[in-house]
């Protein structure tokens, strides 16, 4: 969470908000935040940390593991409606990539931007060519796109 | 932010942006409705309130606050775990 917690900044000048869950306590995240996390990010974590100890918002996002007691790394962009855009769900000992997270909001943002005119094509990053979907685009995605330009 | 009596976290038994339905008020379907509730992509986020630790205070968070706004919601296994 700390990596989240360094680049809150950039999400918020996204117009991201950020909450974490855990089954720890409060007090708990309290005490994670002042005698770990504060050492690793200048001014502790900056957004709010959600108590789930009996496991039941883990349990309607799918992310609870029962045999564990615990909640499986597991990130969801919503957009201003308040839809779910994507969701990535990982076993405790790899952790995520927060720049990958970055790219994929920034993407969903163009495509809300322009009304789903436009598509981001694999690898997509900001200021790429877009996809413009529609009958003349059937069958000629060749013409304008190949796997050779994803970066 | 007003600290408040801190209880278990809770899914509301409704979706972002939805008004509960009556049934979903009553405390006795509201483990039914949770039981049912699933996050999917291009649906509605299941909403909850929690007790949170912020900046320094406890209170309570509310995902729906948020509608408006693009929300990265985090879940991990456990403050103090390594990675």
């Amino acid at each position: 969470m700390s990596a989240v917690a360094a680049k809150y900044p950039e999400l918020q000048k996204m117009g991201v908000e950020v909450i974490s869950v855990s089954v720890d306590s409060h007090f708990v995240h309290k005490m994670w935040n002042d005698h770990e996390l504060s050492k690793m990010v200048e001014g502790g974590v900056p957004f709010r940390m959600a108590s789930d100890q009996a496991g039941n918002v883990g349990r309607a996002y799918g992310v609870w593991d029962e045999n564990q007691g615990i909640e499986l790394r597991g990130r969801f962009i919503i957009d201003p409606d308040g839809v779910i855009q994507a969701m990535e769900v990982m076993t405790p000992p790899v952790g995520r990539r927060l720049a990958e997270t970055i790219r994929q909001i920034q993407a969903f943002q163009h495509v809300r931007e322009t009304k789903g005119a436009e598509a981001t094509p694999a690898g997509w990053m900001p200021g790429d060519m877009t996809l413009k979907p529609g009958p003349d685009l059937v069958g000629n995605v060749w013409k304008v796109w190949n796997p050779s330009m994803e970066k | 932010m007003a600290e408040e009596p801190q209880g278990c976290a809770r899914t509301t038994g409704t979706v972002m942006g939805e008004k509960p339905t009556a049934e979903q008020t009553s405390d006795t379907t509201q483990s039914q409705k949770e039981a049912i509730m699933t996050a999917r992509v291009g649906q509605k986020a299941p909403d909850f309130q929690a007790p949170m630790y912020y900046q320094g205070k406890f209170g309570s968070v509310k995902l729906s606050d948020f509608l408006g706004q693009w929300i990265l919601l985090c879940f991990y296994p456990g403050d103090f775990t390594f990675v």
